[in-house]
């Protein structure tokens, strides 16, 4: 399996966000019924990273954390190896051994996933040195929240990709939310973008939750990248609609603000405009509802009917 | 035979290495100063300089590695592995297993440590049991010039992460090493010195005390094996095992904090496997629970040395 070519049409944008809702709610249901493990979910953030994946092109990597779904879906990972990974499942794509929190898919480009705050930032800049002393044209994507801001290994991340003028976008998916901590209990400035111009980075901000603003700041950024072989940053204002890790009461949650936040779903908004604008039918949008809920069926069905790993894969693979 | 100090045997290894791999590459904390003829040869891309931000140093190394070169990454001084702790253990050592076996990492992390240079805890700590103690990682502290030169080649070789542990106070010692091509397999003990009568088993500094040692006990009658482990892990339990069924005695000596140290796996694989064979019981030599001091007769002290040794298996010779 190799990257999934980006949506050519807007209709494929609002597609993939669905996959990844219906995929995401179907761990949520699998997991409160005892079937699943508990899950870092990216509710409510589809579009940061629908827009951001389908900027880039099939040589691209990407790092990213535990909240990949979204990621992972729009990079074209199939959902049954997907869920097959979350429940341990021996076709998984790390054979069971990841679970949901570090899911890497180096055939689809995914690399070196760690659920470690941080630590995506702070392998993203061997990756792009790798990539340009290698000769290898993809730049590096590194996607991580408001919290990993806030860690060390951002600012050295940033400092030597500036320094050592490397290939990498970081996109930083600020979701209001790091674990159970409101950004604003955490972060000295509003925007993390404040802090790459610090690093001599250009960065932008954009509405996270709109898939076409971000999908046309992200081919900028990355066109940036690619042209300039220098870093730049872009932030996704979003929001976690869901709780840090499921099942999660959000009971610390302020409700005027999530609220507001549900009010300006990414899937609804988009789907309300397409229909306004008339580049989708209602019939168009209920075939579509169905074709991503029958692609999860089929998904899960085959995630449950995959075999636990052997017994000798305790150890296999902890060296080379 | 030429003559280095384990200091120049580190340069001629990385030489070697670069010149037969292009993808390996060296970057750390003035690695491009001090070695500045490893630039002249290879280039200011391949040999760098980074900020002393030893996080970013050992993921960038990590990030390297798994997509095709073959960092080595001076870290200086092994306290300052704590800065990198994450990278090393949670990425570079797990994130093969997690991810199936999708990617491999393939980079070394030198760093200096021990007692010698009055340089106080934050810069002497013998921290390797640590990341024997952290999977997917490997772990190796040379004795002498030839031993690093040999044992660091096959380290950049090895697909796998390796903490390349350096003795502060054996680093300007000279030593004889064998000109060119010369490789030593991770996970080989030498038995330095052969002896019926007690094994001693060290690596870093402490293998020389125990030589030390060995010369006072053969003037008192007493035979002593001298084994120096070389690599940490791999551990070469069957050259241990193989002696002590020979001996039936056993000291263990380290400079490293005898608590939770080496000494006290090495004992308990004895312990486990050559119990029947033991005349007495097992001693374990090691630095105090305890940081170390700056002040030189201090820092000495948290040293085990030749007297100790040779008194600790003279003890277990009358037994």
């Amino acid at each position: 399996m190799t990257p999934k070519p980006p949506a050519n049409n807007p209709q494929q944008l609002l597609e993939q966000m669905l996959l990844i809702r219906a995929y995401e709610e179907a761990i949520v249901n699998g997991s409160a019924a005892g079937r699943m493990p508990g899950t870092c979910t990216s509710v409510g953030q589809e579009a940061a990273a629908v827009g951001v994946v389908n900027a880039l092109a099939a040589e691209d990597l990407i790092l990213t954390n535990h909240r990949s779904a979204g990621h992972l879906l729009a990079r074209g990972a199939d959902p049954g190896r997907l869920l097959a990974e979350v429940m341990g499942r021996r076709d998984g794509y790390c054979k069971g051994k990841s679970g949901s929190l570090h899911i890497s898919a180096k055939e689809l480009g995914v690399v070196l996933t760690s659920t470690i705050v941080g630590a995506e930032l702070s392998m993203a800049p061997g990756v792009a040195l790798a990539q340009s002393m290698l000769g290898r044209p993809g730049i590096v994507v590194c996607f991580f929240g408001d919290g990993a801001a806030c860690e060390g290994s951002f600012h050295e991340s940033l400092n030597l990709a500036a320094l050592w003028n490397l290939p990498i976008l970081y996109v930083c998916e600020n979701n209001h939310w790091q674990a159970f901590v409101h950004r604003r209990e955490a972060m000295s400035r509003e925007h993390v973008a404040e802090w790459a111009t610090g690093y001599g980075i250009p960065a932008r901000t954009v509405d996270g939750n709109d898939v076409f603003a971000v999908l046309e700041a992200a081919q900028a950024a990355a066109a940036q990248v690619r042209e300039s072989g220098r870093p730049c940053l872009l932030e996704t204002t979003t929001y976690r609609t869901r709780g840090h890790l499921e099942p999660d009461d959000q009971g610390y949650v302020d409700k005027a603000e999530l609220a507001n936040w549900l009010a300006r779903d990414p899937i609804t908004t988009s789907r309300a405009r397409l229909l306004a604008d008339g580049l989708l039918s209602q019939a168009q949008a209920a075939a579509m509802a169905d074709e991503v809920a029958s692609r999860i069926a089929v998904a899960q069905a085959f995630a449950e009917a995959s075999p636990f790993p052997a017994a000798d894969e305790l150890t296999r693979d902890a060296y080379a | 035979m030429p003559t280095l100090t384990l200091y120049d045997a580190v340069g001629a290894a990385l030489t070697e290495e670069m010149r037969r791999d292009h993808n390996v590459i060296a970057f750390g904390e003035g690695i491009a100063t001090k070695r500045h003829e490893l630039v002249d040869e290879f280039g200011a891309l391949r040999v760098r300089n980074t900020p002393l931000a030893e996080g970013i140093i050992a993921g960038t190394a990590v990030g390297a590695a798994a997509m095709g070169l073959r960092p080595v990454v001076d870290l200086l001084f092994a306290p300052f592995l704590c800065y990198a702790m994450d990278e090393l253990v949670n990425s570079a050592g797990k994130l093969r297993y997690l991810s199936g076996g999708q990617f491999s990492f393939p980079l070394v992390t030198l760093a200096m440590t021990g007692a010698g240079w009055g340089v106080g805890a934050q810069h002497n700590h013998n921290v390797e049991a640590w990341f024997v103690h952290s999977p997917g990682l490997k772990v190796v502290m040379p004795s002498t010039p030839a031993d690093t030169k040999a044992l660091l080649k096959t380290a950049i070789r090895d697909d796998n992460p390796v903490l390349f542990f350096l003795d502060i106070g054996l680093l300007y010692q000279p030593g004889e090493v064998p000109a060119g091509e010369h490789l030593l397999a991770l996970g080989q003990a030498a038995i330095v010195r052969e002896g019926r009568d007690v094994t001693l088993v060290s690596y870093g500094k402490t293998v020389h005390h125990c030589q030390q040692a060995a010369d006072q006990l053969a003037s008192q009658g007493i035979a002593a094996e001298v084994i120096d482990l070389r690599s940490l892990k791999p551990l070469d339990e069957a050259t241990i095992l193989g002696s002590v069924r020979k001996t039936g005695r056993l000291v263990v000596v380290h400079e490293a904090n005898r608590l939770c140290g080496i000494g006290a796996e090495i004992a308990a694989l004895v312990a486990e496997h050559a119990f029947a064979d033991l005349k007495a019981p097992i001693v374990r030599q090691g630095g105090p629970d305890a940081p170390v001091a700056a002040s030189y007769p201090l820092e000495q002290a948290s040293v085990p040395s030749a007297e100790a040794i040779t008194d600790a298996a003279r003890r277990l010779c009358s037994t």
